[in-house]
């Protein structure tokens, strides 16, 4: 269980998350919905601690990792998985070295169940015969993959999603939407996903809160979202441009 | 903001002595943190050996050209200008003892680590700061490794071990280059300058240079680092920082080179 309790976060003069609520139950997709620039990734930073919190607490399994040292990070992490928004993947490593080296640094695994499990975890997200591909020979959608392969590689317990499914195609889309709901049922995974792509969020959630100016202003599920009347969850999931949100 | 040009009211100029006062402490704690952290991480360095090998070749073998060029001239223009500094009052037979001291003392490990600062340092920041700000030093805590532990370490034990071998090509190189011009133009045969160099040598000599050497092996992969950390904004930031990393390590290299100097020979 992740719970955020009141968070604030600002860089320099830009008041970015101002007094965020949100508690993700264990086993639980939650998709966060947003426009862009108003913190969503901030967010995902935060629970992993590469982000500080100004003020509020954030605690997983109730430990309170906002009062953590740098160094006790460590052993939380390796029962995350998180997808970076623009993937981050090591350019001097191949795919190969990229989805393995949790396994290499973490586990006594010998090269070759190593290998095998590379291979299985690009299988999920529909890449093969990549492993010695360097990420600058990749297209953007493959990046994204190979992100998620190396997320997903140590069987973590949480995963934080950034934008799983921008940059794919639809068939693609639908592929990785499909194994963020199949990770959920068959290993129970606790997972956060940020996205802007609407029919992926309703596919994939369990629950979908809404980060508006700040705070989560809204959180249900699918269903509750298709017949809320909230003006601003309304306007942001028709993809309109007139209502309360202001677009300049 | 004035749009004066010139315009240091007292103010502007206490916040402007302020803003760099503390960014320098600021620089000094930033160091001090990330070089204790980076020692914590060699028990664990040794467990990671093939990243040591790797860095060790980027420093090492791949800095070999550059540093037989610099270092060939370095030889020979000291013997040139030692036999015109020189050929007035002191015997000719010494030119071997002047050029082999200047150069195991003081011009291989010095020149040899500026050449490199310019080379590896600038691409150490350069390397860091691009992982920076593509977030893959944040991919890296994501998967619950330590960037100093992972990205430093290895690069610092590179730095202090291979400065020191480079230096010992440079002086080899160098005192070539100078028995090689003063045999050809300054008409003292290679068995006199060997005989020079041999009859006042001391094993402090190359010792003195060679720890000059590895402690500039160590400034240089430390402020490669801590620039390339310390890198934000994109690409500009990343051309900022490789400048800083130089031009820094330049700077620590000199300063260092006097305060060895005078523990070793003062
Ligand atoms: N390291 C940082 N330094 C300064 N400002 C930052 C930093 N990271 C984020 N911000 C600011 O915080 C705000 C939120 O950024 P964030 O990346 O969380 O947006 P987002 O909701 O993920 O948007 P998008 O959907 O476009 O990815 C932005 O205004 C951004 O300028
Ligand atoms: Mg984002």
């Amino acid at each position: 269980m992740i719970e955020i309790k009141n968070v604030f976060k600002s860089f320099g003069g830009n008041q970015v998350l101002r007094g965020v609520d949100l508690t993700i139950k264990k086993g639980e997709t939650m998709v966060i919905l947003g426009r862009s620039g108003c913190g969503k990734s901030v967010m995902l930073k935060l629970i992993m601690g590469l982000l500080r919190p100004d003020s509020g607490q954030i605690f997983v399994n109730g430990d309170e990792i906002t009062l953590f040292k740098d160094s006790q990070f460590n052993k939380l992490r390796q029962k995350f998985g998180m997808l970076f928004q623009a993937a981050a993947l090591f350019d001097s490593m191949t795919v190969d070295g990229n989805v393995g080296l949790a396994l290499r640094e973490h586990t006594n695994l010998s090269e070759k169940e190593i290998e095998k499990k590379v291979a299985a975890k690009l299988k999920l997200v529909g890449l093969s015969g990549v492993e010695q591909m360097k990420p600058a020979e990749l297209s953007g959608g493959m990046k994204k993959r190979v992100g998620l392969a190396r997320a997903i590689a140590m069987d973590p317990e949480y995963v934080l999603y950034d934008e799983p499914t921008t940059g794919l195609d639809p068939i693609m889309s639908d592929v990785i939407n499909e194994l963020i709901v199949c990770l959920r049922n068959t290993l129970s995974i606790t997972s956060i996903a940020v996205t802007h792509d609407i029919v992926s969020a309703y596919k994939i959630a369990d629950r979908i809160a809404m980060l508006y100016e700040g705070k989560i202003i809204f959180v249900g599920t699918p269903e509750e979202v298709k017949r809320t009347d909230n003006p601003v969850v309304r306007q942001f999931v028709e993809g309109s441009s007139q209502g309360p949100i202001e677009t300049l | 903001m004035s749009k004066i040009p010139f315009a240091h009211t007292p103010e502007n100029v206490f916040r402007l002595v302020g803003r760099k006062t503390i960014a320098f402490f600021e620089d000094v704690g930033g160091l001090a943190v990330m070089i204790k952290e980076m020692l914590w991480g060699l028990p664990k360095a040794v467990t990671r050996f093939h990243l040591i090998i790797e860095q060790m070749h980027a420093m090492g073998v791949n800095s070999l050209p550059l540093v037989a060029l610099v270092s060939i001239f370095t030889g020979a223009v000291t013997a040139v200008q030692a036999v015109y500094q020189i050929s007035d009052y002191v015997p000719i037979r010494y030119l071997g003892t002047m050029v082999g001291k200047a150069v195991m003392i003081e011009l291989a490990p010095v020149l040899t680590a500026l050449v490199v600062a310019g080379r590896v340092g600038a691409g150490i920041a350069a390397e860091l700061g691009t992982m920076k700000v593509t977030e893959q030093i944040d991919a890296l805590q994501t998967l619950a490794l330590d960037p100093v532990e992972y990205l430093v370490t290895p690069r610092f034990i590179a730095g202090v071990l291979m400065l020191p071998i480079l230096t010992v090509f440079a002086d080899a190189i160098a005192v070539a280059g100078g028995m090689g011009i003063s045999a050809a133009t300054l008409h003292v045969p290679p068995h006199t300058f060997i005989n020079g160099m041999r009859s006042f040598f001391k094993s402090m000599d190359l010792f003195s240079g060679l720890f000059k050497a590895f402690v500039f092996g160590g400034i240089i992969s430390i402020i490669g680092c801590y620039q390339g950390f310390k890198t934000y904004g994109g690409a500009e930031g990343v051309g900022r920082s490789t400048t800083k990393a130089v031009v820094l390590a330049s700077v620590l290299i000199l300063i260092s080179d006097y305060i060895v100097a005078t523990i070793l020979f003062g």
